[in-house]
């Protein structure tokens, strides 16, 4: 039986009808159409479906819509709307960071979540944090590339 | 692969999810951070007619010191185990493993205590909270109890929770004197499930070793404590001779299978290998 979900969605607030069943990520593409978030694994192991849900990067496959109840989530698609992440896209694409680009989106929330933490990563603490993300064409070498000198010339600014 | 429908209800507090768990015939499972039932729905694996969601009951969230220790609640989150201050100076050794546990977004909604009552055998906090000797406060249908950590893992997935119990929090005694703790595991990726751990907490007493706990997880189908090298490291100076002997002893303690990722040898060659680095560490703070 459905039930009623409210919650903010990139900053908008959207009132909708769910299955309990529906994952945070199934809601997001098939309900709202938002489908930057991609599904991969279904089971918390590919990082693909990456969203912010109040702020933290959680799997949408392991987070039923339900309980994001009052929560404010932001998408792949609010990171680009609000321009933080402007620079990391364009060294991903300056550096090949993507080919395929399935899981660029789950990429994209996991080296955001670092960078904000604020200190400037090393390329082994890059790959910590990306140790959950799942990239099966570039071999991470230029991910962690973009995302070292997204890290660089943020410390500089 | 999607879950097959089930209702869902939220409860505000401990009494009303035992009510919805009493009025459910058996047929609920309680959802926190979801982060091993959803999968477990996701694959099929499980088919329950009624998910009551605790993750939001107060009485179970937050970490508190008191006269009886560090109190952790069982809905607390992995990150909040690497970040609490009050875990870093009371239970380091939780803080040190938790950061071996998956992922940094898994840590952020997989919860302490969900990942307790899982008891997958590859998992680092059953290691430590029985290495620590905890004790966790458990809510059911009969009332409140409490289980020590020693006799709540009883087999592969399964702990002495009853039907309809809930983990309320989880009690970490107070550091013994001097006691001294250390945690390492060896996986091939970081994050990914070791192919052995252990946690150590060794206290003095007179200048030799007077109480010791040693538990591997990744090694058995519980955590696994190893009486044998405990055994031979009481009593004694804690130098190479000791620990030497404690990591011969390992062979006497875990009996690992042999499974697709590695051979039981060699799995158990690792263990020794891994106590010896522990002990060595523990070795360098011994006053």
């Amino acid at each position: 039986m459905k039930q009623a979900l409210e919650l903010q969605v990139n900053g908008e607030a959207v009132a909708l009808m769910v299955e309990p069943r529906q994952t945070l990520a199934d809601v997001l593409r098939d309900s709202l159409r938002l489908t930057g978030t991609h599904l991969g694994c279904e089971m918390g192991v590919c990082g693909a479906c990456l969203v912010l849900l109040d702020g933290k990067p959680v799997h949408g496959c392991l987070t039923l819509a339900v309980q994001a109840q009052g929560c404010a989530v932001t998408t792949v698609e609010g990171l680009d709307a609000s321009g933080e992440i402007a620079d990391l896209q364009a060294e991903f694409h300056a550096r090949n960071a993507l080919q395929c680009g399935y899981c660029t989106p789950g990429m994209l929330m996991t080296a955001q979540a670092l960078l904000k933490r604020g200190a400037v990563p090393d390329r082994a603490e890059i790959r910590e944090a990306l140790s959950g993300n799942f990239c099966r064409c570039t071999g991470y070498e230029a991910i962690v590339d973009a995302i070292a000198a997204t890290a660089a010339k943020r410390g500089a600014a | 692969m999607k879950a097959p429908p089930f209702a869902y209800r939220l409860a505000e507090d401990l009494p009303q999810a035992l009510d919805l768990y009493a009025r459910s015939a058996g047929d609920a499972v309680y959802l926190a951070g979801g982060h091993s039932i959803v999968p477990s729905l996701s694959l099929r694996l499980q088919a329950p007619a009624l998910l009551i969601d605790i993750s939001r009951i107060a009485a179970l969230a937050g970490v508190s010191l008191g006269p009886e220790g560090l109190r952790i609640g069982a809905t607390t989150p992995h990150a909040v185990l690497l970040e609490d201050p009050l875990v870093a100076t009371h239970a380091p050794l939780l803080a040190e493993a938790a950061r071996h546990v998956a992922h940094p977004a898994i840590r952020n909604r997989a919860t302490f205590g969900g990942n307790l009552v899982l008891a997958d055998p590859a998992s680092e906090f059953p290691a430590v909270v029985r290495a620590l000797r905890a004790e966790l406060e458990v809510e059911g249908p009969e009332g409140a109890r409490q289980i020590a950590a020693e006799d709540f893992f009883l087999d592969l997935y399964t702990t002495a929770l009853q039907p309809g119990e809930i983990l309320r929090a989880v009690l970490i005694p107070p550091p013994a004197p001097g006691q001294l703790v250390a945690f390492a595991e060896l996986a091939r990726r970081q994050g990914d499930f070791a192919m052995v751990g252990a946690a150590v907490r060794l206290v003095p007493k007179a200048g030799v070793i007077g109480t010791a706990d040693i538990v591997f997880h990744s090694v058995g189908l519980t955590p696994m404590r190893a009486v044998a090298a405990e055994a031979a490291l009481i009593g004694q100076a804690l130098d190479a001779a000791t620990i030497a002997a404690a990591c011969a002893a390992v062979a006497q303690d875990l009996q690992p299978g042999d499974d697709p990722v590695l051979p039981a040898a060699t799995r158990l060659h690792l263990a020794g290998v891994l106590l010896g680095r522990l002990l060595r560490r523990v070795q360098g703070e011994w006053a």
